[in-house]
């Protein structure tokens, strides 16, 4: 594990102050719409290994063709293109390109000294872009820093012959976290969401070490927290149930708690409806556009989608709706038309003041 | 007032009351403990799923023992217990005292887990950094009814302290109301003291006001505590469970650390029984605890040990029986008497040795095997038979003379302190235990020189060797007598013990030097059973290939670890020093410059300064001082002993039997890099002596950049700050030689090795109040402190007293400075062997270092680089500072 970053010099500025003021009152008034994916269309532009390297990292020792957030450093203006499409198809928050950008991920490709680098870079050419769309149209939009899961487990071994083993460690996440925070708010985004969190215990080394960043800095900005249920069992892949898992992770008073990706709408109606009903915050989700053919691609069109988070407005269980993986602009705009309009969900109040606990299951203590 | 939830299924369920497990608590389960102690961690599991069976809807698991890596421990128990969903399924609650061990506990939890607990004993501001930290790991907490005065006992302290938290969490920090838990203290009741009969209403109480006047706070407590005056009597306790949940919960509480599973339902509890209880937990009729008492008997399961007290009626048992009793109540007032009765009714007298006595240390051999009676009452178990033998000896010799015959023991193990130390507690402890068990014991004493180790093995035809020590060095002197056992050809098992020493020490250093057997020997209740092994046909073979592969195997992990550990080199860790900034800092000024010395410094002084909890681990019984009284099994022999220990310092006091001299010097200093110079006088134009410091060279990847040393709490030359370095050497064991001599001489090795004991805790108690005096007059930096002895204890106080050969400074060869500077010899009478450990042993030395960021730390491993440099400073060759800091080296160096 590396020393613990420096704690930047960071500071709000009026704007982007002005600009989380605009995005809580946005939010009261309508249904926010989050981009879609970004691995499809990247891979619409077919860059080869030397497409990915460009000229700075030409002699790098590893492979880096897959390092799409690597892109951020040698070909930015791929991914300025992209914002660009999905705030064109009306998206309100655009997402960054740094899905996988944090110190761990990217020692996959020996990038982790790059890892600040890369989300400081993503962050800015998204602010740049969301930026860029307001001063054509004059509406708000917003840059959500994207934290992704990493790829490794801090409660799942990694060898089934040794229950006890893993290959990383609550204080490695904590840290690694906290780097890739500091470069998206050095690059200027708005929000930050830990998403795609498959196991809970990566999900609390990202909170501790975000507050502890919160607390140096002075201040917050929004953060949304977005859990996945793999299957239908109704559980993430470390075990635990979604009350559970909403729980786990209340205490850091969220922004907005969400739902992402491995399901498709069909599946993941039920589990939207449950959270909306426990959540005292406001609730997001952003399926997968279906599950995966057997060729590994997504077949839900952008008709079935907006259709399915349409239904799930009227329903009352949405604040912020989106797309992930399979999904594109064409998605996004179809989202953005299916919402337009209906009221957002009314965030519920918890007065009973029991007491919540967790393991993989959720245990109330009375009042 | 249910306790039933739906146990069915995998829903997430609601509780109106919750039972939180408690048998994965090493201080409340001996079973737990030994199977967390010997790494069984299957097992351990089972006992967690056994509690969730049971229908625990928490598990508390607590891993506090001063034997145990308590960190380690938690984050191995809680990341296995993370793979097994059928444990995972319900909430920890990870119980320590210490904040690190929570802290590793909450970074391996996924769910939201309580944090058992933390208080306002520490202070305000202690209690809310820690409820801040809680609150980023997301866990809700048990707060203790705890404050800076202590634990409360009335419902109106309790509710005060509670308040006062609740305020200071909800209001200070916003803490959410409904996840604070109050513990208000269960206590034990019916102990036959009159103040202890309403502690059960006052707990009611206390939860009663708790959820009347404080929104959406929740209460918990530890309810076996209630019973332990039924100790060995579970019906009866657990019928007292029962009761004193049923109003507990009616008062209001949501949830109770329990046996889950061993809970009788009230309704199920004979009606006389329930009746008496419930007037003992109600304090309802002054004569409760006598009326359940009566009947108490009779509930109990079969089997249990009866109490001894005063009463007579076992000697009117045979004479054999009598022997019997006073063995295993160490009761010395009539066995030369019984002694005699039983010499007259056997033909050779050495029959009533192999006899009687030894029938009777079997027994006690036997209950202390099985955890029943513990180190105390068995080395009073050897007073008496060490006085029956010494009856015995002279009809024993009259006898051998008519008829020739020989005394056969066990076998025959010579036993030593090394050249160069003088402690000897453990090895007495060991000794006396052996000879318990019919060895034949040489003991040799201390400051052996490795040659008469040998030569005595070999004149006296000993079946084993065993050497002890307590100072670092002497790991290297062990190290020596093994190389010249090898080299003279022995080939008698080798026996390792005492404070330094260890598994891995023996395995990696020592054994390598010897062909023989060499086995570490962990205490003295591990003694007699690895000797009797050793020593028998069927079983040496086995434990000495056991052992061999064992220590193998260390080695080999040894290897493999230290290869994965990468350090700063010396020059990167000296730019990453302690962050103590001199700017805008003053020095403070001793106003008692120089030397000063302090002969017969009043005893009385230091009694109440004494620090009984490593008194108790002395006689291997472990638990913090004064809690040990209350535990379960312990409590006992543990109250015992310190009656006989303020006995004994009573006599010590009113009759002088030792004397306590010391010296202490403060002295202008600065730093020049990792060393300290020492001035003689204000002008600081001349050097009286340099103090040598060792630099951490922390392993990268900790997380954690800084390297300390001692030096960085002095200002350096450079910033021109008159900064100023103490010194001190004490000891409180002139006179004690003697006294030892005479206990031994009267075959009382039970109050000899209590007498060593004690001074050693007089000794760090003077080193204790000295520093205080320091604190407060002599440098008077902080004339106005007022602490505690507790919190003493806990230093909480400004500016450290670390003492060469500890962690902070590693190298004993530091004393000799020090002393120099002190004129400790001439001024103390306290004296270095050629290890440097000190003499009488009952003494404390050190430094003294002012700065407010002074803090203890341990040097741990350091690298080739820097002992190089440390003995070019110190005009030493690299070989010679190899030797010294070799538990400190981060290297193998070379076989010299």
């Amino acid at each position: 594990m590396s020393p613990v970053t420096a704690a930047p010099a960071l500071s709000l500025s009026t704007a982007a102050a002005d600009r989380i003021e605009a995005l809580h009152l946005a939010l009261a008034e309508r249904i926010l719409v989050l981009d879609g994916a970004w691995g499809t269309l990247i891979q619409g532009y077919r860059l080869d290994e030397a497409g990915f390297r460009g000229e700075r990292f030409r002699d790098w020792p590893v492979d880096l063709k897959g390092d799409t957030d690597l892109l951020n450093l040698t070909r930015p203006d791929i991914v300025r293109e992209i914002h660009d499409r999905y705030l064109d198809a009306g998206a309100d928050i655009t997402s960054t390109n740094t899905f996988t950008a944090t110190r761990i991920a990217q020692a996959d490709y020996r990038l982790e000294d790059y890892a600040r680098e890369i989300n400081r870079e993503g962050a800015r050419i998204a602010r740049e872009a969301a930026d860029a769309a307001t001063a054509r149209d004059g509406r708000p939009r917003w840059v959500a820093g994207s934290l992704g899961p990493t790829n490794r487990a801090a409660s799942i071994s990694p060898d089934v012959n040794d229950p006890g083993a893993r290959n990383t460690t609550f204080d490695e996440l904590r840290e690694a976290y906290r780097d890739a925070a500091i470069g998206l708010l050095e690059g200027g985004a708005d929000i930050l969401v830990v998403e795609t969190i498959f196991d809970t215990l990566n999900g609390k080394a990202a909170i501790f070490g975000i507050d502890e960043l919160f607390e140096e800095l002075g201040y917050r900005v929004p953060l949304i927290l977005s859990g996945t249920i793999v299957d239908a069992s109704g559980r993430t892949l470390s075990g635990q149930t979604l009350e559970a898992f909403w729980i786990s992770i209340r205490h850091a008073r969220p922004f907005a708690v969400s739902l992402n990706c491995s399901l498709g709408p069909e599946q993941l109606r039920a589990y939207v409806g449950e959270l909306s009903r426990m959540a005292d915050v406001p609730v997001a989700a952003y399926p997968n556009a279906g599950l995966p053919n057997e060729f590994g691609g997504y077949d839900e069109t952008p008709e079935q989608m907006a259709a399915s988070l349409g239904a799930w407005a009227r329903d009352g269980l949405l604040n912020i709706a989106g797309s992930c993986c399979g999904s594109g602009p064409d998605h996004t705009r179809a989202i953005v038309a299916a919402v337009r309009g209906v009221p957002p969900r009314r965030i519920p109040t918890d007065e009973r003041h029991v007491m919540r606990l967790s393991g993989l299951e959720a245990v109330e203590v009375g009042a | 007032m249910t306790s039933g939830t739906d146990q069915g299924g995998s829903t997430d369920r609601r509780a109106t009351f919750v039972n939180i497990g408690e048998r994965t608590n090493v201080t409340g389960s001996a079973r737990f403990k030994r199977l967390i102690h010997s790494g069984d961690f299957d097992a351990a599991l089972d006992v967690a799923r056994q509690q969730v069976d049971a229908g625990a809807q928490i598990l508390d698991v607590n891993l506090d023992d001063a034997m145990l890596d308590s960190e380690a421990a938690m984050t191995r128990y809680l990341t296995l217990i993370a793979s097994e969903p059928d444990i995972a399924r319900i909430p920890i609650m990870v119980d320590s005292s210490k904040w690190s061990v929570i802290e590793a506990g909450l970074k391996c939890v996924q769910g939201k887990a309580i944090v058992n607990s933390i208080s306002l004993k520490e202070g305000e501001d202690a209690f809310l950094e820690a409820a801040r930290k809680v609150r980023r790991y997301g866990a809700a907490v048990v707060v203790m009814a705890f404050d800076e005065q202590g634990q409360a006992d009335t419902a109106e302290r309790k509710f005060a302290i509670c308040e006062r938290s609740y305020r200071l969490l909800v209001d200070v920090i916003g803490f959410p109301p409904e996840e604070i838990i109050f513990d208000a203290n269960i206590f034990a009741i019916a102990t036959g003291i009159e103040e202890h009969n309403d502690y059960a209403n006052g707990f009611f109480d206390a939860v009663r006001m708790i959820k009347q006047r404080l929104p959406y706070a929740k209460t918990s407590g530890g309810v076996s505590n209630v019973s332990f005056a039924f100790r060995g009597n579970n019906p009866v306790r657990e019928a007292m469970h029962a009761v004193f949940l049923l109003h507990a919960i009616e008062a209001g509480l949501d949830m109770a650390i329990v046996n889950a599973g061993a809970l009788p339902v009230y309704d199920d509890i004979p009606e006389d029984l329930r009746v008496r209880v419930e007037d003992v937990i109600l304090n309802r009729r002054a004569d409760a605890s006598d009326r359940l008492l009566e009947i108490a008997e009779r509930y109990r399961d079969a089997g249990g040990t009866q109490a001894s007290g005063p009463n007579l009626e076992w000697r009117s048992g045979s004479a054999r029986e009598r022997v019997t009793h006073s063995l295993v109540h160490g009761i010395d007032d009539y066995i030369v008497e019984d002694t005699e009765a039983l010499r007259q009714e056997v033909a050779h007298p050495l029959e009533v040795i192999e006899g009687p006595l030894m029938d009777g240390m079997n027994v006690v051999g036997d209950l202390f095997g099985a955890g029943k009676m513990f180190l105390p009452q068995v080395v009073k178990s050897a007073r008496v038979m060490k006085k029956a033998v010494a009856y015995l000896e002279p009809y024993i010799q009259a006898a051998n003379r008519a008829d020739g015959t020989v005394q056969r023991a066990n076998g025959k193990i010579v036993m030593a302190t090394v050249k160069g130390d003088v402690h000897d507690i453990g090895k007495n402890i060991v000794g006396v235990v052996l000879q318990c068990n019919n060895y034949d014991v040489v003991d040799l004493g201390v400051m052996v020189p490795a040659a008469t180790i040998l030569e005595t093995a070999r004149r006296e035809h000993a079946d084993a060797i065993g050497l002890s020590g307590l100072i670092t060095p002497s790991l290297d002197e062990m190290c020596y007598v093994a190389s010249e056992m090898q080299r003279e050809g022995f080939t008698l098992p080798l026996l390792i013990g005492g404070a330094t020493t260890s598994r891995i020490h023996t395995a990696v250093k020592i054994a390598p030097n010897y062909d023989g057997p060499v086995l570490y020997v962990q205490d003295a209740s591990r003694a007699v059973g690895t000797v009797s092994s050793l020593l028998s046909d069927t079983q040496h073979d086995a434990l000495v290939a056991g052992t061999r592969a064992e220590y193998d195997r260390i080695r080999e992990e040894h290897l493999d670890r230290q290869e994965q550990t990468e350090r700063y080199p010396i020059a990167e860790a000296r730019a990453l020093p302690a962050p103590v900034s001199w700017e805008g800092y003053t020095p403070p000024v001793p106003r008692t410059p120089g030397l000063t010395v302090l002969d017969g410094f009043p005893l009385a002084d230091l009694v109440e300064r004494i620090d009984w909890t490593p008194f108790f681990q002395t006689w291997e019984l472990t638990g913090t001082y004064p809690k040990i009284f209350d535990d379960p099994t312990i409590g006992e022999p543990a109250r015992n002993l310190y009656a006989d220990a303020r006995a004994m310092l009573d006599q010590m006091l009113a009759e002088q039997w030792v004397t306590a001299r010391g010296v202490l010097g403060l002295w202008p200093a600065n730093s020049i890099g990792d060393d300290i110079e020492v001035y003689t006088d204000e002008s600081r134009a001349h050097v009286a002596g340099v103090i040598h410091t060792l630099r951490q060279q922390t392993s990268k990847g900790r997380g954690r950049a800084e390297n300390f040393a001692l030096s960085d709490f002095i200002a350096p030359k450079a910033t021109g700050l008159a900064d100023y370095l103490g010194g001190f050497a004490v000891s409180t064991g002139f006179g004690e030689a003697e006294r030892v001599a005479a206990f031994q001489a009267q075959h009382d090795d039970y109050r000899a090795i209590l007498l060593r004991a004690l001074c050693d805790r007089l000794a760090e108690a003077f080193a204790e109040r000295l520093h205080e005096r320091v604190r407060r007059e002599y440098w008077g930096y902080a004339p106005d402190e007022a602490l505690d002895n507790e919190s003493l204890i806990a230093e909480r106080y400004q500016g450290i007293r670390p003492a060469p050969g500890y962690p902070a400074c590693p190298d004993h060869t530091e004393k000799r400075t020090l002393f120099d500077l002190l004129h400790a010899e001439a001024n103390t009478g306290i004296e270095l062997t050629e290890s440097f450990a000190m003499m009488p042993g009952a003494a404390v030395s050190g430094m003294y270092f002012s700065h407010p960021q002074a803090r203890y730390f341990g040097v741990g491993r350091i690298l080739l680089d820097q002992v190089q440099d440390y003995a070019v400073r110190k005009g030493m060759t690299l070989a010679e500072a190899e030797r010294w800091l070799a538990p400190n080296l981060g290297y193998v160096p070379p076989r010299r």
